[in-house]
């Protein structure tokens, strides 16, 4: 029951427990009761919209970038000392720890270009343990966790009535 | 001058379906509960092996019975999935659809006038088919008291009447009544002791929620007198690219080549290239699309049962087929006051047999946001149709 109801809340957060107990065909209380679980766990962090600002055109849009970040690791701590002085920064949406060429990958928002530039002039580059950084601007989201953002919503282009 | 119209072709009926989608292609914002087909997409890794395929020049014919490479692929699937042996170059074709292999394997056993039998409610085609092909279509009609399940004892009473065949189909398009080992054992018993063909429509087997699905060839005695019929549409979301196919006896396969080579010649090559990639990697595709319709039967189910709606729990397919008496209306008149009050099509039950009459056919291949709304509405109807009965 738990994967089920994780999949059918990660579709569409707003679905109350008695409805995913209806499609489960289990009682309102036993998926309350396990929704609180995993909240209380940690499994479940919170409930957020997906949100598509593209439409809103102009500044309401934003500014997002992807910024790689080669650090020097730190004895006893490792990356994680580094890390924490980075995505501490609200600007930063995202961070993750990769393999390869370069250690982190940040996705940082601003409300325009300069923006973004300032941040990583003024606040990443210089920092101690920041070794370089590579950034690059999105110019375009075709898709975002599993859902496509280029189309609308897709029509139902099956015939009204068949066999 | 005006050219007659055969006989044969004239005494067929005009499908239920027909009048009732004349009545919706009016209207708009209708939220349909009518479709017969998934409401997924083909899965993007079969889609675009299709189109891989276009770019690679593959658009010639393939071989009457279709590619090799599908027809080992289906065989391999029914040895390793359904427990069956069928030999991909002597007992394999590849169809247009399931609706034409039932043609075809029709074609190829009734000579004129035999009887066929069908039970109902049943696909719209079956009868139709029968007749086309010169036989004589008999309805066993299933009454609503059985829950639409064919017994031995109904099937006794019917197979008194000397037909040639009978087509059965389960999980079944429209009521979702699918069966179990036993209670197949117990309809192949009645058919062991008979001469009757059998086409065993299994189009939806993939969509069995409660137990293990058991192919009708599997039975003792039954491969030999059985042609398998199965396809891509609905477990693959693949309706439109018109793969079927069916397995049988080799004389049989023979004949049905035979009428297919001369009619169709060949399925699409494009959608046979897109069935091999099905059945090479779609098994995982099939198991989510299952867990969503799943989910989708307990809810509509659920609230059709809160509403006061006598159904029973579907076996299987994406259909659940609720009786509506309660409301005062019939088959008909339901679906049209429904469908012009509150803009939800279902299908009138009449349109698989007269014996659907008093039920409608809900499918539940639709979005669960859709669903809720349609049910809403339905509950809203329903309350004032029961407040102010007796309006046909």
């Amino acid at each position: 029951m738990t994967e089920e109801i994780l999949e059918i809340l990660q579709r569409d957060a707003r679905l109350a427990p008695g409805e995913i107990a209806s499609m489960l065909g289990r009682k309102p209380e036993e998926v309350r009761r396990e929704i609180r679980r995993l909240e209380r766990e940690g499994v479940i962090l919170k409930y957020k919209a997906v949100v598509n600002r593209e439409p809103l055109g102009g500044a309401a849009r934003g500014v997002r970038a992807l910024i790689e970040v080669k650090t020097a690791p730190q004895k006893d701590v490792g990356f994680d000392r580094v890390a924490e002085r980075i995505y501490l920064f609200p600007e930063v949406k995202s961070c993750v720890l990769l393999s390869g060429g370069y250690d982190l990958l940040l996705t940082v928002e601003g409300s325009d270009i300069q923006g973004i530039a300032d941040f990583v002039a003024q606040k990443l580059a210089p920092m101690e343990h920041v070794r370089g950084t590579v950034t690059h601007f999105l110019l375009k989201k075709y898709k975002e966790d599993g859902d496509i953002l280029v189309r609308g919503k897709g029509k139902d282009r099956r015939l009204a009535v068949t066999p | 001058m005006r050219i007659p119209i055969a006989k044969r072709v004239q005494q067929i009926p005009p499908s239920g379906i027909r009048l009732f989608f004349d009545l919706v292609i009016g209207m708009d914002d209708v939220i349909s509960l009518g479709v017969g087909e998934p409401d997924f997409d083909t899965p993007w890794h079969i889609r675009e092996t299709g189109i891989f395929s276009l770019e690679q020049g593959l658009t010639s014919y393939t071989s009457n019975k279709g590619l090799r490479e599908l027809r080992a692929a289906i065989s391999d699937f029914l040895k390793n999935r359904r427990g069956l042996r069928y030999d991909p170059d002597e007992e394999i074709l590849v169809t247009v659809g399931v609706s034409e292999a039932v043609d075809v394997a029709m074609r190829a056993i009734l000579d004129g006038g035999e009887r066929f039998l069908v039970p109902q409610p049943c696909f719209v085609s079956y009868a139709p088919m029968a007749t086309l092909a010169g036989g004589e279509p008999v309805c066993i009609p299933l009454p609503a008291s059985s829950g639409f399940r064919l017994t031995p004892a109904l099937l006794r009473g019917a197979v008194a009447r000397r037909a040639r065949g009978i087509i059965i189909n389960y999980p079944s398009n429209p009521t979702g009544v699918s069966y179990r080992a036993r209670e197949l054992g117990a309809l192949a018993a009645v058919i062991r002791r008979t001469d009757l063909a059998v086409l065993s429509d299994e189009i939806y087997d993939e969509l069995t929620y409660d137990f293990d699905h058991v192919p009708f060839p599997a039975l003792p005695g039954m491969r030999e007198r059985t042609v398998y019929l199965n396809g891509f549409s609905k477990a693959y979301a693949m309706t439109g690219w018109r793969i079927g196919y069916a397995a049988g006896p080799r004389h049989l396969i023979d004949a049905m080549t035979k009428i297919h080579q001369y009619t169709i010649m060949c399925a699409p090559t494009t959608g046979q290239v897109a069935a091999c990639e099905a059945l090479r990697s779609g098994g995982k595709d099939v198991r989510e699309m299952k867990r969503e319709y799943a989910r989708r039967r307990e809810y509509v189910h659920g609230r059709l049962v809160r509403m006061g709606l006598d159904c029973a729990r579907p076996d299987g397919a994406f259909y659940i087929f609720p009786c509506i008496r309660s409301s005062g209306l019939d088959s008909m008149g339901f679906s049209r006051r429904l469908l012009e009050e509150e803009k939800v099509a279902v299908v009138p039950g009449t349109a698989f047999g007269e014996v659907g009459e008093g039920f409608v056919r809900i499918s539940y291949a639709s979005s669960h946001e859709n669903l809720k709304e349609a049910l809403d509405r339905i509950e809203r109807f329903l309350r004032r149709a029961r407040a102010a009965p007796a309006r046909h």
